[in-house]
């Protein structure tokens, strides 16, 4: 019988739907979105595609550039933040008891089956001026003030006269707070999957030779989990760069980013060629990305993920 | 043993409910080819691990060169270990990976190159040293592992399986130079392994080890004809134990009664033992003949049941008249062995009795 690997029938029925999926879902709308970046707006429901780069001159004025770079810098402090938090929860997962990983998972994925929006917002109660964790510091300040009343030392008001509640919310660390929350597991995972395939004995022979814990893990570990760290970043960051429910629940006005601007073009400001051109010069950049890395990875003798 | 570099003191080691090793202790002198020798999960590489230090004793404590090292992290004890996957880093070239230990305690880059291309010359890799692993067979993986051991120059040397993931030819060829580098290098090594040929044609001396205990030390010769128990004489090469009492001892000789053979006579080596022991006897020390062979020998009379030819000799698998299997190896000296010799010959089992052992364990 001839094996369903080299039977060519079997081989394009099976490639069909996702095929499909691709084409339809992707590969269109995508083209049609590409080819109204070089249209222009004619009136308020008609578009004419003259192929002008007007669109892509206008995206490249000041002020686009500079929302487009701060969305790169918040998306990157954000990136390195998740990168930072997730590698020890990914190194622990892969340490911890056989019996307790699949639940110390699913407490990673968890947050991940509960709608965007309802966590955005829930960020919101947790940030906000009477939110939860200004309540926490109101009840510590509370607290320590008693303790320097209890003492005698209250009539010198060594912490302010009253509790001043911390602007958390509305401003770019509120932001990158958000994309941390909504990013990690994206980082997580394939820390932990290229963690957990790592022999453990490359740990063990470093330790033998003599270095210590913190050598091992800077010139052993690391290096050896970099597919898992550039698949996370990867994986944080072109996401985080596109995002706009975020710094729109828990920016403001002045934490905007590119993903905002674009919403506004399609939407308030009913301007979809340059809303589209907008979109594809953020694409351009990740594919650029993207292409930075594959050639890094093949210099770097193969180790891509 | 006043000149042991390692002495192991009443070591015990549970994980959990398991004791992986049972109150060890033993020396082993400097510059030894020392071998643990048992089936897996007896605890051997459970105690080298605990040399090593990846594995902390629940009990008793390991002197290395006059040192307790309870308590000293691995990166701290002057021991190195060959790891049975090697452990050879796959992001660094050879010599970055045999300078690696050398690099972590700070030692100057111009001594690194020197002492690692040393060691290196010592396992015969010279021409390899800017090779990336993945571009190394087994083979050479595994010196690029001993290499990058030695190059720390340490008191104890330890192999965890170094051969059993190569091929037969290769392992044959590694023992040999394993043997020849220790003698070299004049560093004591302690190597694990599960296969008693290995154990037997490299180590000064071997440990055999049984569920945790050790069951018997001593040099391969001593092991394999004068094994102390059951165990070991089962274990090492093969042998036939028959079972029986014993009958009276007088001399330096003591008669074992065995079901449906008779008294047989075995030479008497310290005091008598009495009750339930066991007649242990090699199969290559058992001969064969049509006719009632004359003289001392202990002869019993059966049949051969099966053969298994191995070109320099035959297994004979025999089974007595009273019932008992036995096996005979015969060196095929002649080429016409097997015409002389069929299933279901009558044959005579003889025996020197000076080539029986009496074992009461």
């Amino acid at each position: 019988m001839e094996s369903w690997k080299t039977n060519r029938f079997v081989f394009w029925v099976m490639s069909l739907p996702g095929t499909f999926w691709l084409l339809v879902f992707f590969l269109v709308p995508m083209s049609l979105v590409w080819i109204m970046s070089f249209g222009e707006k004619t009136g308020i429901l008609t578009i004419d595609i003259t192929w002008t780069l007007e669109n892509y001159i206008r995206s490249t004025e000041t002020v686009y550039l500079e929302i487009i770079w701060k969305s790169v810098w918040v998306s990157a402090l954000a990136t390195i933040a998740c990168l930072l938090i997730a590698y020890p929860i990914a190194f622990a997962i892969s340490f911890a008891p056989n019996r307790w990983k699949p639940w110390l998972l699913l407490a990673v994925i968890l947050p991940f089956w509960i709608n965007l929006l309802i966590r955005t917002y829930a960020l919101i109660a947790v940030f906000r001026t009477r939110g939860f964790v200004n309540f926490s510091l109101e009840w510590l300040w509370d607290g320590a003030n008693s303790i320097l009343n209890f003492v005698g030392l209250g009539q010198f008001q060594l912490l302010g006269e009253r509790f001043e509640a911390l602007p958390l919310l509305y401003n770019n660390g509120a932001v990158i707070a958000g994309i941390v929350y909504v990013f990690m597991p994206f980082m997580v995972l394939p820390l932990y999957a290229n963690i957990e395939k790592l022999d453990k004995s490359y740990l063990e022979a470093s330790l033998d030779l003599g270095a210590s814990h913190v050598r091992t893990f800077w010139s052993i570990v690391v290096p050896l989990t970099m597919p898992g760290i550039i698949s996370g970043i990867i994986l944080v960051f072109i996401p985080a760069l596109g995002s706009f429910l975020i710094p729109d629940l828990l920016g403001g006005t002045n934490a905007q980013m590119i993903g905002n601007v674009i919403e506004r073009q399609f939407k308030a400001a009913n301007d979809w060629p340059f809303g589209s051109a907008l979109s594809f010069l953020l694409m351009y950049a990740t594919f650029g990305a993207l292409a930075l890395r594959a050639v890094l990875s093949r210099e770097g003798g193969g180790m891509n993920a | 043993m006043t000149d042991a570099i390692i002495s192991i003191r009443n070591i015990t080691k549970r994980f959990g409910q398991v004791v992986a090793v049972d109150n060890i202790s033993f020396d082993i002198p400097t510059n030894e080819f020392f071998a643990l020798l048992g089936p897996s999960g007896c605890g051997k590489t459970t105690l080298l691990r605990m040399i090593s230090g990846l594995e902390n004793p629940t009990e008793g404590a390991i002197i290395l060169d006059g040192v307790d090292t309870t308590g000293i992290p691995p990166n701290r004890r002057p021991v190195n270990m060959v790891f049975q996957s090697y452990a050879v880093f796959p992001h660094m070239n050879v010599l970055e990976n045999v300078g690696y230990g050398l690099k972590v305690v700070g030692t100057p880059k111009s001594e690194i190159e020197t002492r690692a291309r040393d060691a290196l010359q010592k396992v015969q890799l010279p021409e390899l040293a800017e090779r990336m692993p993945d571009q190394l067979s087994g083979g050479q993986r595994q010196r690029v592992a001993l290499a990058r051991a030695l190059v720390k120059e340490p008191k104890v040397l330890l192999l965890d399986e170094p051969l059993s993931a190569l091929d037969a030819k290769l392992r044959e060829q590694m023992r040999l130079e394993l043997a020849n580098l220790q003698a070299s290098v004049g560093i004591t090594f302690i190597i694990v392994t599960h296969d008693q040929d290995e154990a037997l044609s490299m180590a000064d001396r071997i440990a055999v080890m049984d569920s945790g205990r050790v069951s018997q030390i001593a040099t391969p010769e001593e092991l394999y004809e004068s094994p102390k128990t059951r165990f070991v004489a089962d274990f090492i090469g093969k042998v036939n134990l028959l079972d029986g009492t014993v009958g009276s001892a007088g001399g330096k000789q003591i008669t074992i009664n065995v079901d449906g053979v008779g008294q047989l006579k075995v030479p008497l080596e310290g005091d008598a033992p009495s009750g339930e022991v066991a007649v242990a006897i090699r199969p290559e020390k058992l001969k064969l003949s049509s006719r009632k062979p004359a003289g001392d020998d202990v002869k019993i009379q059966g049949k051969v049941v099966n053969l298994a030819y191995y070109g320099n000799a035959s297994h004979v698998f025999l089974e007595t008249d009273s019932g008992l299997p036995m096996t005979a190896n015969v060196q095929n000296d002649t080429r016409d062995f097997e015409g002389a010799i069929d299933v279901g010959d009558k044959t005579w089992i003889s025996w020197r009795p000076d080539d029986a052992l009496v074992l009461t364990e």
